[in-house]
């Protein structure tokens, strides 16, 4: 496709303009946050750039940090790393067994899994809330961590059976003749195959749950357990004009997706493009 | 900091290992358990012991409760008489609902086909590029697809921002270019004139989610083979020309499955309404309402029916999903 030129000013030109306007919000959030209260409330952030040396400061950082986004960020952490954990092998076994075992019903059971893959999850949140309400389960971790896990599951499956499909099929039948059990075959070649895909799953799973509010909002909601998307939006609804502390908290909130981004960018773009249709 | 973080950790760390150790567990057991059948049964049962998790899983706390919801949206407000039709045909004659599900088809029309052509834009220009610009440029507009929806409403929420007291300067980028222009500074998110505070959400998903289209179409426009190109090029197509009759229908398939995979998004589109206007000055939908429905007015028969038809909005594209698997495994 290289050859298929255009006017390559023209291109340059458009291609920078693009980046440039995608960009600038982000930068303006970035730049204010290192600003001063007094500096952001009263000027636009780009007169930074006729006065660059004018007072950069960690206030904001400081001042979000202590009035409870620490505290949440623990939370998200907490909330996030068992919440990817545990779908994974549940799904793991699942998709083997959808892969590489016969049995009645698995195709009817695997087309209700494609079928789910695309259902809306806040069809499940009235009831589910009930469920929970019954075992004095809303607000916890375990409420969140039991939604997240089903809630991906679907996806988790999906993913992971069609990866397993293109691994060769010779290695599990040898391995059966070998006398390995399906257990056996499933942790000592299936799963280091996998690697790949879990790892992409896992990506996937950790940043929807980090970047998760509806999920949050629902079965944590605020209090002392509460995500960082739950106190980034307290912020904006109650503190509406305090921009020093919203540019700072909103990138408190984005530094681990962003650090998952530049650092496994290869993976990340796998795991979204494997796993974008997600509810 | 409130409570005691180490504790949370340490929560955090149990539910880890109780739940991955007692997983493994249950497996084993059930796996043990099913060895001592006599042979023939044993295959039988092994299939079942392996998905039985995942399956139990997604039905108790997934297609129980979808299930639940449909009963419900037939219930009043505390789910316990029955009220027949009522929540639909309240949620049908009330306007604002109406205007909702408007709202939802802007979205619909709008941001699939757009995210597209900008990721398509973006793609075959930057394939013009060298290898370190182009992965840059692609890196600047794949970002914001790591940042969340409230992360990505409070960026855009400071550009919208508006000063009206007198001699304030303005803040926010966009009211600081209309009133630089001699406009009078004005609240843009509630201005619902031609539907302007929608199309302002609007434009928040479609930076978000243009990156996406562009990594893939630009993965697809890479695998168009030079020699169809070429060929073209020789019998006299125009670039123009060999973009759209060579190129274009090369990559069709991945058009659609981009465009099919953001649809699914956006008719559950929910984080960047909520946070940014919660749905007043008729930018709500169907999403926001349910959650307004169940927790603002605490009625869950009335949010159950919101959500009953989202879902039905969904099915036709969840057919069309299965009937693509099906189309796929068939090869």
């Amino acid at each position: 496709m290289r050859s298929f030129t255009l006017g390559s000013v023209a291109v340059r030109v458009g291609i920078f303009l693009l980046c440039v306007l995608w960009f600038i919000p982000t930068l303006g959030l970035l730049i204010s946050s290192f600003r001063d209260e007094a500096d952001v409330k009263s000027s636009g952030w780009w007169t930074v750039i006729t006065d660059p040396f004018s007072q950069w400061t960690f206030d904001s950082y400081r001042q979000v940090l202590e009035s409870g986004m620490a505290n949440a960020f623990v939370n998200s952490i907490v909330v996030s790393v068992p919440a990817t954990v545990l779908p994974i092998m549940i799904a793991a076994f699942a998709a083997y067994a959808f892969t590489f075992m016969r049995f009645p019903g698995r195709n009817v059971l695997f087309m209700l899994i494609v079928g789910l893959l695309v259902v809306p999850l806040q069809v499940a949140f009235v009831p589910l809330l009930n469920l929970f309400g019954s075992y004095d389960l809303n607000g916890t971790f375990l409420a969140v961590w039991l939604a997240h896990t089903a809630f991906g599951m679907p996806l988790a499956v999906f993913i992971l059976r069609s990866y397993m499909a293109t691994l060769p099929q010779e290695i599990i039948e040898s391995a059966e003749i070998d006398g390995a059990s399906h257990f056996q075959t499933f942790w000592r070649l299936i799963v280091p195959m996998s690697v790949p895909a879990l790892a992409a799953f896992a990506i996937f799973q950790f940043l929807w749950v980090w970047n998760d509010l509806l999920v949050a909002l629902i079965f944590l909601g605020a209090g002392d357990n509460e995500v960082v998307t739950i106190t980034l939006r307290d912020l904006i609804g109650d503190r509406g004009q305090e921009w020093h502390l919203l540019t700072a908290g909103a990138f408190i909130t984005m530094t681990v997706p962003l650090l998952v981004f530049f650092s496994l960018q290869r993976y990340f773009v796998r795991g979204l493009t494997a796993g974008s249709v997600k509810g | 900091m409130s409570d005691d973080p180490y504790l949370k950790i340490l929560n955090g760390l149990i539910a880890i290992v109780l739940g991955v150790g007692g997983t493994a567990a249950l497996f084993w057991v059930l796996n043990f358990l099913s060895g001592l059948l006599p042979g023939k049964w044993e295959r039988r049962v092994k299939p079942y012991v392996f998905i039985g998790p995942a399956i139990v899983v997604v039905a108790v706390f997934l297609v129980y409760p979808a299930l639940m919801t449909v009963i419900y949206s037939f219930a009043d407000d505390n789910s316990i008489n029955w009220v027949g039709f009522d929540n639909y045909t309240a949620l049908f004659r009330d306007d604002e609902f109406i205007g909702t599900l408007v709202n939802n088809l802007l979205w619909i029309l709008i941001v699939p086909a757009a995210s597209v052509i900008v990721g398509l834009l973006v793609a075959v220009l930057a394939d013009q590029l060298k290898a370190f610009p182009e992965r840059v440029a692609k890196s600047v507009i794949f970002m914001p697809m790591a940042i969340s929806f409230v992360g990505a409403s409070t960026i855009w929420g400071f550009v919208y921002a508006t000063r009206f007291a007198q001699g304030d300067k303005q803040i926010g980028l966009l009211s600081a270019i209309s009133t630089s222009l001699g406009f009078e500074p004005v609240a843009w998110l509630r201005i619902s004139d031609y539907n302007l505070n929608d199309l302002l959400l609007i434009v928040i998903m479609i930076w978000l989610q243009a990156g996406f289209a562009m990594v893939l179409l630009s993965s697809a426009i890479k695998g168009v083979p030079e020699d169809t190109v070429e060929a073209a090029r020789i019998d006299g197509a125009s670039e123009i020309q060999i973009f759209f009759k060579v190129v274009v229908p090369q990559i069709w398939p991945t058009v659609i499955v981009v465009f099919v995979t953001i649809l699914i998004l956006v008719m559950k589109v929910f984080d960047i309404v909520y946070v940014m206007t919660g749905g007043r000055s008729g930018t709500s939908v169907l999403a926001n309402t349910f959650v307004l429905e169940l927790f603002e007015f605490g009625d869950a028969g009335r949010a159950a029916a919101v959500v009953v038809v989202l879902m039905i909005a969904v099915i036709p594209v969840m057919v069309y999903q299965m009937r693509q698997f099906k189309k796929q495994e068939a090869r």
